[in-house]
């Protein structure tokens, strides 16, 4: 048990920190979220900087253009980009889900074809799983994906789909056959974005801005060649691309949480500093968070042990949502009726929109409600509760 | 950066853990709570023959020379176990102030002594020729009744010291008192003209009573993660076989979601836990804070797991005849002990914010 970083680790957390401080764009500090096409344009310059400089696909094998580094790095990575309050990689669907379904699944052809412009952000991905019938039950897809003649041909439409206005591809998951048990009739697709028949509209949230889309497939038509897996086969192949979903996403996690609980620190010290309920609260949150911080280690630990992710994952995610609704919502009661202003860009503009924002935390990415049945069903041992 | 144990740290909470099982399985609980004493004495010896009592004593003294990571997995596995002996005592409480004095450490180390802390203000410390003296009462000393010695915070002439006080059987100065967790009794100390050897004077007795706190807060972390993780586990076991409306009531996301959180808490609980004992192994900065952070979550996630495994439980769970009231007591007793989560949290908010 050693909690510091190794030689090797903190060589290159302190080459990355100065780096951050040097490359990192005045628009993109103090990132809050892909809005608007000037920093989604920001974004762009940003992701192929971050990729020249062997910063996308870390944890990547090296024959595909990663830098094959252990799992480690990835965290080290997050730390330090939530310290500089940095942006991800706008291709965080790609280098995150897509990329590593492509090398469980994919073909040589696929594989060379995809892989190198997810890591150089030339090309953006996004997910085409959920439906507006299909949120919580994945397998109960409905989007037709139907054999005519040499290729596959899509109807339906998908749902809570970020980076879908910008993304030049699209993992599909969809229903090849309507007989036989709802897991075995799934089939596993990349579509081109710009195909004919695929259209994108932005889904306005609760913060009045749009981070997902709607996409509807309309008789688009995709070669055959851009099969994952085998068709029939799709949940098998969706089943990688959750699990990796979890892979460290909880220090991503924690780092957005760190930085939260750091302005929440600064926030209470200025406005709430002698009150003593809050002082009780602002100190509950930075002890879940170190909470959230040691379980993220304790579950980096297994990962490089095992090769495959824990069920630290899902109380990562349940736990880091609910925490970031309770902090953010003690920060607009401490700025208070100013929090209830939208405009300007100090900080009652920042919480005001963190607030609003968190209440999808609890849903996106596996609600909290499937996150404890997956607790209690795998975990636990308890009966399936449906 | 490894958080993760050591191929000989598993195999010690393995072996810890077998042992515990056999030794001391729930059914024996209820017979040492009604036991006079309070404990099978003659487990201490057992205990220090596994090494556990001189864990982190200097081989030179007759222990094993670990750390506190180790010592860390055998109050984890104690917790689990509700064990109702001085260890707690021992080495989280007295084992900083007997550093002072080796003899009396490899004592320990070989299982001829425990001890525990009494600290009072309103002892007095005089000195009387080559030694000293303890007048006055201190209360809620933890297994006062168990002990062989007591290391006294009190009242010296140069401030507050410790000092080091053997029991002396001629002398009835310990009354035991009805303590809600019936394995885990505090007691009442009464020194009238006791002997007493000086183990250290200020400044250095602060510094040790700094070290002594973050160790007890740390150490009742991980025995809290051991109580909460066996409540878990019977509210489970429960839930799986009770059977109600023709299905397992594990079944109904009421009950499942509940101890879905129990296991959250439980998991979070231990990584604060874990954090802790390491910065105190390795006299990190961070470790008063870890310790604190620890305790203050520990504490209440065992509280928690136990109150929701009792209504998982229904009507059987608030039995007297059930184990489940025994694990519940001894987390109300780490949670009350050094004060509670708020205080902690007050200190934490003191870290972060400045002056209130």
């Amino acid at each position: 048990m050693d909690l510091r970083d190794g030689p090797e680790e903190a060589a290159f957390r302190a080459t990355l920190r100065t780096w951050l401080e040097a490359n990192v764009p005045a628009g993109l500090r103090g990132f809050r979220g892909w809005n608007g096409a000037a920093a989604l344009a920001l974004g762009r310059d940003w992701s192929k900087r971050l990729a020249a400089a062997g910063y996308a696909g870390l944890t990547w094998p090296k024959e595909y253009g990663g830098a094959g580094k252990p799992w480690r790095y990835q965290a080290v990575y997050l730390e330090e980009l939530a310290r500089a309050e940095a942006p991800q990689h706008l291709g965080v669907i790609g280098l995150g889900m897509a990329g590593p379904t492509i090398i469980a699944h994919g073909r040589p052809d696929q594989k060379a074809r995809y892989l190198t412009k997810i890591l150089s952000a030339e090309e953006i991905w996004c997910q085409g799983f959920s439906e507006p019938g299909s949120g919580s039950d994945l397998a109960s897809v409905r989007t037709r994906v139907e054999v005519v003649g040499d290729r596959f041909v899509v109807n339906g439409q998908k749902v809570w789909s970020s980076f879908a206005h910008i993304a030049d591809r699209c993992i599909l998951l969809g229903r090849s056959a309507t007989a036989g048990e709802k897991h075995e009739g799934l089939t596993y697709l990349v579509v081109d974005m710009k195909s004919p028949g695929v259209e994108v509209r932005p889904l306005r949230q609760i913060t009045g801005e749009a981070e997902f889309n709607e996409i509807f497939f309309t008789d688009v038509a995709v070669p055959k060649e851009n099969l994952l897996g085998e068709v029939g086969g799709g949940w098998r192949v969706a089943m990688t691309t959750l699990s990796h979903e979890r892979g460290t996403f909880g220090f991503a996690l924690a780092g957005a949480l760190d930085v939260a609980v750091r302005r929440l620190v600064a926030l209470a010290r200025e406005r709430a500093g002698g009150d003593a309920l809050v002082r009780d609260r602002v100190a509950r949150e930075w002890i879940d968070l170190q909470a959230l911080r040691y379980t993220n280690y304790r579950a980096l630990a297994r990962l490089e042990r095992t090769g495959a992710p824990g069920p630290e994952g899902s109380v990562a995610k349940l736990r880091w949502s609910e925490a970031n609704q309770r902090l953010t919502k003690l920060a607009i009661e401490i700025i208070g009726p100013e929090a209830q202003v939208a405009d300007g860009d100090g900080a009652p503009a920042y919480w005001r929109y963190q607030q609003l924002r968190s209440r999808g935390n609890t849903i996106e990415a596996g609600t909290s409600e499937v996150l404890r049945n997956i607790i209690a069903e795998r975990v636990l041992g308890l009966p399936r509760s449906r | 950066m490894d958080f993760s144990f050591s191929p000989e740290q598993d195999q010690l909470r393995t072996q810890a853990r077998s042992f515990l099982e056999k030794r001391f399985p729930a059914a024996r609980l209820a017979e040492i709570a009604a036991s006079k004493d309070g404990w099978d004495r003659a487990s201490w010896p057992e205990l220090a023959r596994l090494g556990w009592t001189g864990a982190s004593i200097p081989e030179a003294q007759g222990g094993a020379g670990l750390g506190f990571v180790e010592e860390a997995i055998v109050f984890e596995e104690l917790g689990r176990a509700l064990y109702a002996g001085p260890y707690f005592s021992t080495v989280a409480l007295a084992l900083p102030a007997l550093a002072c004095a080796p003899d009396f450490l490899a004592r320990v180390a070989s299982g001829a002594l425990s001890a525990t802390l009494a600290s009072g203000p309103s002892v007095e410390a005089r000195r009387a020729g080559d030694g000293w003296r303890l007048r006055g009462e201190t209360d809620l000393v933890p297994d006062a009744g168990s002990v062989d010695a007591f290391v006294v915070h009190a009242r010296g002439p140069d401030g507050m010291a410790l000092y080091l006080a053997e029991r002396d059987d001629a002398q009835p100065l310990v009354r035991v008192l009805d303590t809600v967790d019936a394995t885990r009794r505090f007691g009442r100390v009464h020194f009238e003209d006791h002997e007493a050897r000086l183990l250290a004077a200020p400044p250095a007795a602060a510094k040790i009573i700094a070290s002594t706190r973050r160790r007890a807060l740390a150490a009742l972390a991980l025995e809290a993660v051991g109580v909460a993780s066996c409540a878990l586990a019977l509210g489970v076991e429960h839930a799986k076989s009770r059977e109600q409306f023709g299905r397992p009531i594990g079944a109904y996301q009421a009950v499942s979601h509940k101890l879905a959180d129990t296991y959250v808490e439980t998991e979070l609980a231990r990584s604060l836990a874990y954090w802790a004992a390491w910065c105190i192994a390795e006299d990190d900065g961070e470790a008063d804070m870890a310790a604190l952070a620890a305790k203050a979550y520990a504490a209440e996630a065992a509280v928690a797991a136990c109150e929701r495994t009792i209504q998982v439980h229904g009507g059987m769970g608030f039995t007297w005849d059930h184990p489940l009231h025994r694990y519940y007591k001894r987390a109300l007793w780490i949670e009350s002990f050094d004060r509670s989560g708020a205080a902690h949290r007050a200190e934490i908010a003191q870290a972060l914010l400045g002056g209130s």
